[in-house]
């Protein structure tokens, strides 16, 4: 059966909810990261799938990757610190003890 | 033959994407998140995406795995492992659901593809696309504004006060 644009949508699925399950039942920080990155990746592979099978010669998708790797870089950097600020003080990575912004 | 790499990508990829959500070690998850980020870029590659795939290298493999790689090692948490927490069998539910409701919408969807071959080599036709007449120059701008104000972020938030 010849591979086209549904089995790298399906594919991009499956990643994304792998990475969903991460971001919910995690409980490290930096784990949750690393799920959001392989989130941003499965919508990057949908991006690309879309510019390669339905506009060949435009590269739309191609570009609105290029943005979403920019951002994901920019959201990894920022994440870190935070999680490393947080650490600092509390001597823990674990989200269920980041109750800081609770009243 | 596409076909036999394809489904060696989607089983790797989606391995490696189960490893980093399975263990328990930390700093397997990040490495099987490295193995991740090269399948993703040979999924590029035959998806005839050959600048992106490079970008995926140099961004992803090269400098986001190491800031995370970094960040595992700072917090000295990776002995704890990374247990999952309460919300497993919720978690479980959403994104079976998630995952049934989009892969159904995939498959019922009728769409328009279009059998012109892709376009070869595509890194001089990305930089005329983002910088010609009415491209995306804006963006492209918006996005280095973006990426000072992480960079400022970043550093205000990590400095010793």
């Amino acid at each position: 059966m010849e591979v086209g644009l549904n089995h790298y949508l399906i594919l991009s699925a499956v990643l994304f909810c792998i990475g969903l399950y991460g971001v919910l039942a995690k409980r490290n920080a930096v784990v949750i990261l690393m799920c959001i990155e392989i989130m941003l990746n499965a919508v990057n592979i949908a991006l690309v799938a879309f510019s390669r099978y339905v506009v060949p010669v435009f590269l739309t998708g191609q570009i609105f990757a290029i943005f979403v790797i920019t951002v994901a870089a920019a959201e990894a950097a920022v994440g870190i610190a935070i999680i490393i600020t947080i650490y600092r003080r509390r001597e823990s990575v674990d989200i269920d003890k980041f109750d800081l912004m609770k009243w | 033959m596409s076909s036999i790499v394809f489904w060696l990508l989607a089983i790797v990829t989606v391995g490696a994407a189960l490893a980093v959500v399975v263990l328990r070690d930390v700093f397997r998850a990040a490495l099987s998140l490295v193995l991740l980020f090269l399948t993703i870029a040979v999924l590029y590659i035959t998806l005839y995406a050959d600048f992106l795939a490079v970008v995926q290298i140099l961004i992803y493999v090269g400098a986001i795995s190491i800031l995370i790689i970094v960040a595992v090692m700072l917090t000295r948490d990776v002995w704890h492992g990374s247990p999952p927490g309460k919300l497993r069998i919720p978690a479980i539910v959403v994104s079976v659901l998630l995952l049934g409701t989009m892969v159904y919408t995939v498959v019922s969807s009728k769409w328009e593809t279009s059998s012109e071959p892709p376009l070869q080599p595509t890194t001089a036709a990305i930089g005329t696309n983002l910088f010609s007449q009415g491209g995306y120059v804006m963006p492209v701008e918006i996005s280095a504004v973006l990426l000072l104000a992480a960079i400022l972020g970043a550093i205000v938030l990590i400095r010793d006060k």
